[in-house]
């Protein structure tokens, strides 16, 4: 474990006796002193206990300003400094190390706020004056009981581990790779490239998805900095940022996966004939047998076995002729979990989504209808190493002459999830196009929206109308078999209210497409306990700041890209998984962390042992030793928030700036005389 | 060479401190055989007027259980003080106002009011009330003045020691009268106990989950308590964790929760709001009607969190509007 | 005459990354309000430790505003919700004391809402004047440790009083008033 360095400011530190406190009243030009009497706070200030100067200046902050602190420090006249100016929040740091500057720890420091607090928001200026009496006490009061406190920084490991092989985690790997850094890819499925692998084409240019996203697979799989490991998951995290320590565990695919070549020989040797079990990649729309690799550009190209459908596990009794097919002698029955203990400095969360469960909207008649599809399954069909090689077919094979296309299943639906997903409008418009080329079927897409806010995407929308693609503006109230009319015997049909037109309409129709939306992955909630960050109310990774903070969280050191920070397609993805690398690259090309000053602790003798504080800490900074019955707080991880220090039940915990006794005081001092 | 003199005296008290001098069983022996008890009402027939015969500061110690409520009390609080080089606060009424603090919570004329003509045993009359000054043929008869405020003992007199809890255990006492005998006593102003909650000495504390959460609070009646379960964790309101050890826990093994008589550690400077904090803190409810609903189960929160310490608190009393009595100035 | 208007004093505890951040956001942008409310800066709403309000009382406060993060919203995740939990059951409690609801006051204010300091600020001056001082009735102060006579003669001239400086530090000890 990496121990912290202490960092030490130019200057020696002294702070010998008691506490000789410094007051310096800002005018900051007209801002303060335009409403508050400035020499009455001087002269005010000058006869609070302890005070040994008080002084006012036009512009504190300025060089001139902050050397009037530093000469006093240096002689010796003051060894506390209260600075009543603007918020600290502006220029605590600025004044912070003007005190360290001066020769005095930088934490013997306080500032009171008696401009945007005071000058700034009280009408009266003798109201003002009084106020800011007030608030100058509290900050004497509270600054003569002030520790002193060096800053400390830790070193960042130079590894980063990408957690999920979709495209955001494949870029994000890729760039960081390219910078020289060492990444660890740890993907949970026998092959990287996530949803976008599933894809038969992207919107909107109508790339082939295969074309763009298999060159970043081998260039991932060929890259020297990027050690892939697939089929595994991450089991522990410890540690905190800088200096993670990651347990991945590898499931066992019993094929050497450094002796198989992909030839599939052991495939097509295996004595199952036909495929029986559903094949996932397919989404259940085709058999595979219990060796199987799941299409055919998969990285790595090594094949795996299904323990579950195997013969020789279940029985034993098998003559194994992939064994004998296989030319590299690949095979192990005999393995098991293997584990892998790493260190890295950074860690990106790229784990994906997983879309909308459809058969919870029966009123779609998913599951209950054959040729009810969603999108996800569409995509495998028009896919051609697909089941169908391509085609779009009905369950009885034949081609269908009129589809429906449902945009919303399951978003922005109070009842299921509120949110947009973002994609559905953009690849239903595209399932649209691909449906029409393929089978010259009439198309009809049924939306409330039509959400096209790309670069690109409003003109691929135009051109879907041009092409005869039919809209109907309107929620899909159901879809049923049941023939109200001769034209709809046979069909399936779609109700829905045409809100343009101000009439329901119903539309028969051979094939129906559910566009689902995007939901976390539905393990998102242990993912984000392993890694301690947080979730939002829907399920999504929580970022850091909305606006100005999103690949970062409020766990320094993780960071995220891609659809489980929210949903976005595949060019917000890959942005957003640059952005993250870059941020982690900052990290690490800094080398150091500097550590959270406010940081709780806790008296060892004091602890009683009564574990209020341990679960209550968000970061799960506080540990509790069994053996001696005591907490103490890991300040690396601590972000100083207090909360543990505010219900400790016998005042064991304190928090370093914010201790009981300097808040008492503060509290005393705007009290005590004005 | 002469025995040290010590006395004993209860201002607003129950009489268990007494009790537990007794408690020391046959080791009242040993403490006879070492100090001269010159003061005991309880025990031995000294009078008030041998106490002022002797010099300031003629006693080693003593030690005063009970809370401050007349004015009788007072002036022997004072007395005692004077005529002591150390005084002990005995038991969790001197410290920090005790059970009998919690009539800090009603006004002197409710409280009155109450004894002499409300309750429903003071047969119907004419709500007579004692008069503090009466004359009889024999003289003048005085009865002490019933104060407005329940005071601790240090809101009174200086006090050089404390000896926590309700009563004082039988082990603590022996250290402190050891203590003073051999010279050996702490820094003023010192608290005689372990400075460290009760959890650190609880024989239940390993069955407490660190990640504790309550969805409901529970009180003694309504359950049979798992004998070997932390009790907070089955939704009592154990205050151990706010309270000081060193009685050994003896609630907890009667399978009930500690009530906080031993106090707050130094560190804290109210020991019902601390205590008030780490109980609400580990409310699992994180929505305002929730956390509202969970906590209006507990009944009575000054007397649950405030039930020894009410006149040591922040607060000190119920607030009353200002009244002639209260603006008089000092009280007492 | 007429009697000086009673000018109430609160005292605030805002946490850093939400109220006060929305204190200073109504100061930039010249919001105009009441001058009684006096905030203290915490990081957290999670660290306001009820002695905190009780202090404040004991101190002269006539009211005590608490400002916090959003539910949801808290910079430190779950401060917010500690801070709502420890007021309400203080809440409850302070009704036993017979101060009077109102005089504390929890509020959710977001970084972004100046408007909301200034109304509330306004609001809470206006509710506490209505209910006028609060006017605890004080215990009286508490010697200081160890003046039977000793200290003054241990100390030596030029130390620093620790008690001068202290506040009330522990219950039942020395009091520094």
């Amino acid at each position: 474990m990496l121990e912290p360095e202490s960092t030490r400011p130019p200057a020696p530190i002294s702070s010998n006796g008691g506490p000789k406190i410094g007051v310096y009243v800002c005018h900051c030009g007209l801002n303060i002193a335009g409403k508050v009497d400035v020499k009455a706070v001087v002269e005010f200030a000058a006869s609070l206990p302890h005070v040994t100067v008080a002084r006012d200046y036009k512009f504190m902050c300025s060089d001139p300003g902050q050397e009037l602190i530093q000469q006093d420090l240096r002689d010796g006249l003051v060894n506390r400094v209260v600075v009543a100016s603007c918020s600290p929040l502006m220029h605590e740091t600025t004044f912070r190390r003007a005190t360290a500057a001066g020769g005095e720890s930088p934490s013997h420091f306080q500032m009171a706020s008696i401009r945007e607090h005071v000058s700034w928001v009280t009408a009266d200026g003798d109201e003002a004056t009084e106020k800011a009496k007030a608030l100058v006490a509290g900050a004497v009061r509270r600054v003569a009981l002030h520790e002193v406190l060096e800053p400390r920084q830790s070193p960042v490991r130079p590894d980063v581990m990408v957690v999920g092989g979709g495209i955001a985690g494949i870029h994000a790997a890729l760039t960081l790779a390219d910078a020289g850094k060492h990444v660890y890819l740890v993907e949970r499925e026998t092959t990287i490239g996530g949803h976008m692998a599933k894809f038969d084409k992207t919107f909107p240019t109508l790339d082939c998805a295969a074309c763009i996203l298999t060159p970043k697979m081998s260039a991932v799989r060929a890259h020297p900095n990027i050690t892939l490991w697939t089929f595994s998951d991450v089991v522990s995290v410890e540690g905190f940022a800088g200096d993670f320590r990651v347990r991945v565990r590898h499931r066992p695919r019993y094929v050497r996966e450094d002796l198989c070549t992909g030839c599939l020989a052991c495939i097509d040797a295996c004595v199952h004939k036909h495929g029986k079990f559903d094949d996932e990649w397919n989404e259940g729309l085709s058999k595979r047998k219990p060796i199987y690799i799941p299409f055919p550009q998969a990285t790595p190209p090594v094949v795996v076995v299904d323990r579950d459908a195997c013969i020789w596990f279940k029985t034993g009794k098998c003559p194994r002729t992939c064994v004998d097919a296989c030319e590299r002698d690949a095979f192990d029955f005999e393995q098991t979990e293997t584990y892998d203990e790493v260190e890295v400095g950074a860690i990106v969360l790229a784990t994906g989504y997983r879309t909308f469960e459809a058969s919870k909207m029966p009123e779609y008649g998913y599951g209950l209808y054959p040729n009810v599809y969603t999108s996800l399954e569409v995509e495998r069909l028009l896919n051609a190493a697909g089941p169908t090689n391509g085609e779009i077919v009905l369950r009885d094979g034949s081609r269908p002459r009129t589809v429906g296309i449902i945009h919303c299943v399951g978003s922005r639906d109070a009842k299921h999830n509120p949110w947009c997903s973002k994609v559905c409008c953009m690849y239903s418009l595209k399932l649209a196009h691909m449906v029409k080329e393929r089978t010259g079927a009439e198309v009809y897409n049924f939306y409330i929206d039509m959400r096209t806010p790309g670069k690109g995407y409003e003109e691929f929308y135009d051109r879907i109308l041009k092409e005869g693609v039919h809209m109907v503006r309107g929620r899909v109230a159901g879809v049923t078999d049941e023939a109200a009319s001769p034209e709809e015997e046979g069909h399936l049909v779609i109700r829905a209210e045409d809100t343009l037109i101000g009439s329901v309409r119903r539309i028969p129709v051979d094939m129906v497409i559910l566009a689902v939306g995007i939901e976390p992955q539905p393990d998102a909630q242990e993912v984000r306990r392993l890694f301690n960050i947080s979730c939002g109310s829907e399920g999504f990774f929580t970022e850091r700041h909305p606006k100005l903070a999103p690949v970062s969280t409020f766990t320094d050191g993780i960071f995220l890209a891609g659809a489980c920070q929210g949903p976005k397609d595949i060019p917000d993805s890959v942005a957003q998984a640059g952005a993250a690398a870059a941020e982690a690259l900052a990290m690490i090309d800094r080398g150091h962390v500097t550590l959270e000053a406010s940081t709780a602790f806790i008296d060892e003798a004091a602890c009683s042992g009564c574990k209020t504080c341990v679960g209550l800490c968000p970061f799960g900074a506080i540990t509790f030793d069994d053996e001696r019955r005591k907490a103490s707080v890991n300040e690396v991880v601590c972000k100083g928030c207090g909360i543990c220090v505010g219900a400790c039940p016998s005042g064991a915990a304190q928090q370093h700036l914010f201790t009981d006794a300097q808040i008492l005081s503060e509290i005393e001092g705007v009290l005590e005389y004005v | 060479m002469t025995k040290p003199k010590v006395a004993f005296y209860w201002c607003a008290s129950c009489g268990g401190c007494e009790e537990a001098v007794v408690d020391l069983a046959e080791d009242v022996l040993a403490v006879v055989d070492v100090v001269e008890i010159a003061f005991w009402p309880v025990a031995l027939d000294f009078k008030v007027s041998d106490v002022e015969a002797l010099a300031d500061g003629e006693l080693a110690a003593s030690f005063i259980n009970g809370a401050i409520r007349t004015s009788e009390q007072r002036e022997m609080a004072e007395l005692l003080r004077r005529k002591s080089a150390v005084v002990v606060a005995f038991g969790a009424c001197a410290w920090l106002g005790g059970i009998p603090g919690l009539a800090n919570l009603s006004s002197r004329e409710s409280i009155l009011e109450l004894v002499y003509r409300g309750s429903p045993s003071t047969p119907d009359g004419d709500g007579v009330r004692p008069r503090e000054e009466t004359d009889v043929p024999e003289g003048r008869l005085r009865l002490p003045h019933f104060e407005e405020t329940v005071h601790t003992l240090d809101q009174v007199v200086d006090v050089d020691y404390y000896l926590p809890g309700c009563p004082p255990p039988v082990e603590l006492i022996r250290s402190a009268v050891t203590a003073l005998v051999e010279g050996q006593l702490p820094e003023k102003g010192s608290v005689l106990a372990p400075d460290v909650a009760l959890c650190a000495e609880c024989p239940r504390v390993k069955t407490k989950p660190a990640d504790l959460r309550v969805t409901e609070f529970r009180r003694p009646h309504e359950m049979i308590a798992e004998p070997e379960t932390c009790l907070l964790a089955q939704g009592l309101v154990c205050l151990g964790p706010a309270t000081r050890s060193g009685c050994g826990a003896p609630c907890i093994a009667a399978n009930m929760p500690c009530t906080g008589c031993m106090g707050p550690t130094s560190r804290v400077v109210d020991y019902g709001a601390k205590a008030l904090s780490a109980i609400a803190s580990l409310v699992a409810a994180e929505e305002e009607d929730a956390v509202g609903e969970v906590l209006r189960r507990l009944v009575d929160p000054v007397g649950t969190f405030y039930r020894y310490s009410l006149p040591a608190s922040l607060l000190h009393r119920r607030v009353e509007r200002e009244t002639a009595a209260s603006r008089g100035g000092a009280e007492g | 005459m007429s009697e000086p208007r009673f000018e109430p004093r609160i005292v605030a505890f805002f946490c850093t990354w939400c109220t006060y951040t929305a204190a200073d956001l109504a100061g930039i942008s010249r919001m105009q309000y009441a001058p009684n409310v006096r905030a203290i800066r915490l990081m957290c709403s999670g660290r306001v430790d009820p002695q905190f309000v009780l202090a404040a009382f004991r101190d002269g406060a006539d009211g005590v505003l608490i400002g916090g993060c959003h539910p949801g919203d808290c910079h430190y995740q779950q401060g917010n919700y500690n801070a709502l939990r420890r007021f309400e059951l203080l809440r409850l409690m302070l009704s036993d004391f017979g101060i009077e609801e109102g005089r504390l006051r929890l509020e959710w204010i977001s970084a972004a809402e100046g408007d909301k300091v200034q109304r509330v600020c306004n609001e809470m001056t206006e509710q506490v004047r209505a209910l006028g001082p609060l006017r605890l009735v004080r215990g009286p102060r508490r010697r200081p440790r160890g003046t039977s006579g000793q200290a003054e003669a241990e100390r030596g001239p030029g130390a620093v009083e620790e008690a001068e400086l202290a506040p009330v530090l522990e219950m039942g000890g020395r009091e520094a008033r």
